[in-house]
């Protein structure tokens, strides 16, 4: 956990409102694990006063790369910076998937929702290095919610997507495609990430089958390092439930100790 | 050479620069940013005498230039912060300040009764202004009458010196600050937060769990400022002024309108290292000024 106050942009690519920005940051960048996040300053006033958590994307010899879509103001100001811009960044935040050697020449599912593919992408890299099998299922609103595929491909990893209207890929919801396929294949472990309600039915379906899931959460943040303690979620672990720090104790979670949000009636 | 120490009296203080209750975790927090023994001091987080859960989320919401909170107090009680917390805190050279809050005023006096036993501890900040974990903002800096009644006990009951934290929620804030004076406190800091709300329009639903919390940050910094300005005219004891502070001049601000010291809050979350960076703006403000002492600017306002 560090800070670098001059987190330089190298990289910058745009879909619509998603955005791909890359930084250079050695140190940041050499400490870096899958499912980790960086708190980034978006401007020098101090409105919006906080900054903004983002999961790390990828990373690479002296960058990582942060992937974001523009859903209010801090985001947006983010968006308008560009290469040769620096940033004010901390980071790596968190604890990460347990993307470990037991995953090794198994079958694993990755499934990302939205934006919620943001970390997905550094874990399918790392499971792919592992020696691990990871099949990608990736589903958005519609074609152009799925601006990743390509990169995805690239990779030569195994991806399936889904959309809403139907324009691309299955019809549907991604947890929809994910349990269908589930009657085809069975992973021994699932890592997700997406809106809450995506997450939820994943993990009902996760322990219907018996298959260990872990979800990566979002929330906003004050600190991002366990000092305000403002980005708490209910968690059950040894037998009771309490407030847990997001930042700290995750954002990964195991998805039977996830307390999850009732819909809203 | 500079000199930024400040004495308040009851503890001399290497510069005036400390971390505010709340936004400072419990110190460990902030060690892999900046070194501890940089500071003034800090105020850890408010204690009670029991682990506490704190408020459901959302907690926390971004207003212009300002940040509300209703963490509600969570934390890890008396024993575990002695045990777990304090021994570490114990390599630091610097004044370790306990905020110490209570349900009720027994409460209080059982937090230090406690903590008189361990070693470690400068002074406690008696966090009567919460405006987060009773019903509408309730606390008892909103009365003299019961700011003058917790503070005497908690006076009877330690020896160490104690800070009164006031809220800035009352119509006379002068007349409060005058009650904890008589009832025996050693130094009064000036503000907590202010008790506000936020509205989602789309949702129609307030935006943080607990409906109401507390406003920090640079929103709140001109009328703190006011409020120790009219303090420190009409009391004895130090005045610590806390409330929106992000630079050096912002703490300068303060130290000139009467505060002896400073406690710098949500500037923590924009930046973990604005405290340390707060001290070098002081030191180059005196160096350009030519000021040999910090001390000689305080309560200084040309009027």
């Amino acid at each position: 956990m560090l800070k670098d106050p001059l987190a330089r942009i190298v990289g910058k690519k745009s879909w619509g409102d998603y955005f791909l920005l890359t930084l250079e940051t050695p140190r940041i960048s050499a400490q870096a694990q899958p499912g980790q996040f960086i708190m980034v300053r978006v401007n020098v006033h101090p409105s919006p006063i906080l900054r903004r958590p983002f999961s790390i994307h990828s990373k690479n010899e002296k960058t990582i790369e942060i992937f974001f879509q523009i859903t209010g103001l801090g985001t947006e100001l983010l968006s308008q910076h560009n290469p040769e811009d620096s940033l004010d960044i901390l980071g790596p935040l968190g604890k990460g998937f347990n993307a470990g050697e037991a995953l090794k020449n198994k079958d694993v599912a990755v499934v990302g929702g939205g934006r919620g593919i943001a970390p997905l992408y550094f874990l399918s890299q790392e499971l792919h290095s592992l020696g691990a099998s990871p099949r990608v299922f990736y589903g958005g609103k519609s074609q152009e919610d799925l601006p990743l595929k390509e990169k995805f491909e690239e990779i030569d990893i195994d991806l399936t997507c889904s959309t809403d209207d139907g324009s691309f890929g299955f019809k549907g919801f991604v947890s929809d495609l994910f349990k269908a396929e589930l009657e085809k294949f069975t992973p021994l472990h699932i890592f997700a990430c997406g809106p809450e309600a995506m997450m939820k039915k994943i993990s009902g379906i996760a322990q219907e089958k018996n298959i260990p899931a872990e979800f990566s959460l979002e929330s906003i943040m004050g600190c991002g390092f366990g000092a305000c303690w403002g980005c708490v979620r209910r968690i059950k672990r040894d037998n009771k439930d309490e407030w847990v720090k997001i930042c700290e104790d995750g954002p990964v979670f195991s998805g039977k100790d996830i307390i999850w949000e009732e819909e809203d009636a | 050479m500079t000199n930024l120490s400040v004495d308040l009296g009851f503890i001399k203080l290497k510069n005036p620069v400390m971390a505010a209750s709340g936004t400072f975790g419990y110190g460990l927090e902030f060690e892999p940013f900046i070194d501890l023994n940089r500071l003034g001091g800090f105020v850890v987080k408010g204690l009670y005498y029991s682990p506490r859960e704190g408020n459901p989320p959302p907690r926390l919401v971004e207003t212009s230039s300002g940040l509300i909170n209703a963490i509600g107090l969570p934390g890890i009680g008396v024993e575990r912060f002695s045990e777990e917390i304090l021994p570490q805190l114990r390599k630091y050279s610097t004044a370790v300040i306990v905020n110490v809050c209570g349900e009720r005023e027994e409460e209080y006096a059982s937090v230090v009764e406690f903590l008189d036993k361990r070693e470690g501890i400068s002074a406690y900040e008696l966090n009567i202004s919460c405006p987060n974990v009773e019903q509408d903002g309730l606390c008892p800096a909103l009365s003299p009458e019961a700011t003058f009644s917790v503070v005497r006990l908690v006076k009877k009951t330690t020896s160490r010196p104690v800070i009164t934290k006031l809220s800035p929620n009352v119509t006379d804030v002068v007349e409060i600050a005058l009650s904890a004076q008589e009832a025996g406190t050693d130094a009064l800091s000036l503000v907590n937060t202010f008790l506000a709300m936020a509205v989602d329009t789309e949702t129609r639903k307030p935006k943080l769990a607990n409906i109401y919390g507390g406003l920090s940050g640079p929103a709140i910094k001109p009328m703190v400022l006011r409020m120790v300005h009219q303090v420190a005219g009409r009391v004895k004891v130090p005045v610590i002024g806390v409330g929106g502070i992000l630079t050096g001049r912002d703490a300068l601000e303060f130290l000139i309108a009467g505060a002896k010291a400073v406690e710098v809050g949500t500037a923590n979350f924009i930046d973990p290292e604005s405290t340390v960076k707060i001290i070098e703006e002081l030191k180059e403000y005196c160096q350009d000024k030519g000021v040999e002492r910090i001390e000689t600017l305080i309560g200084t306002l040309k009027t």
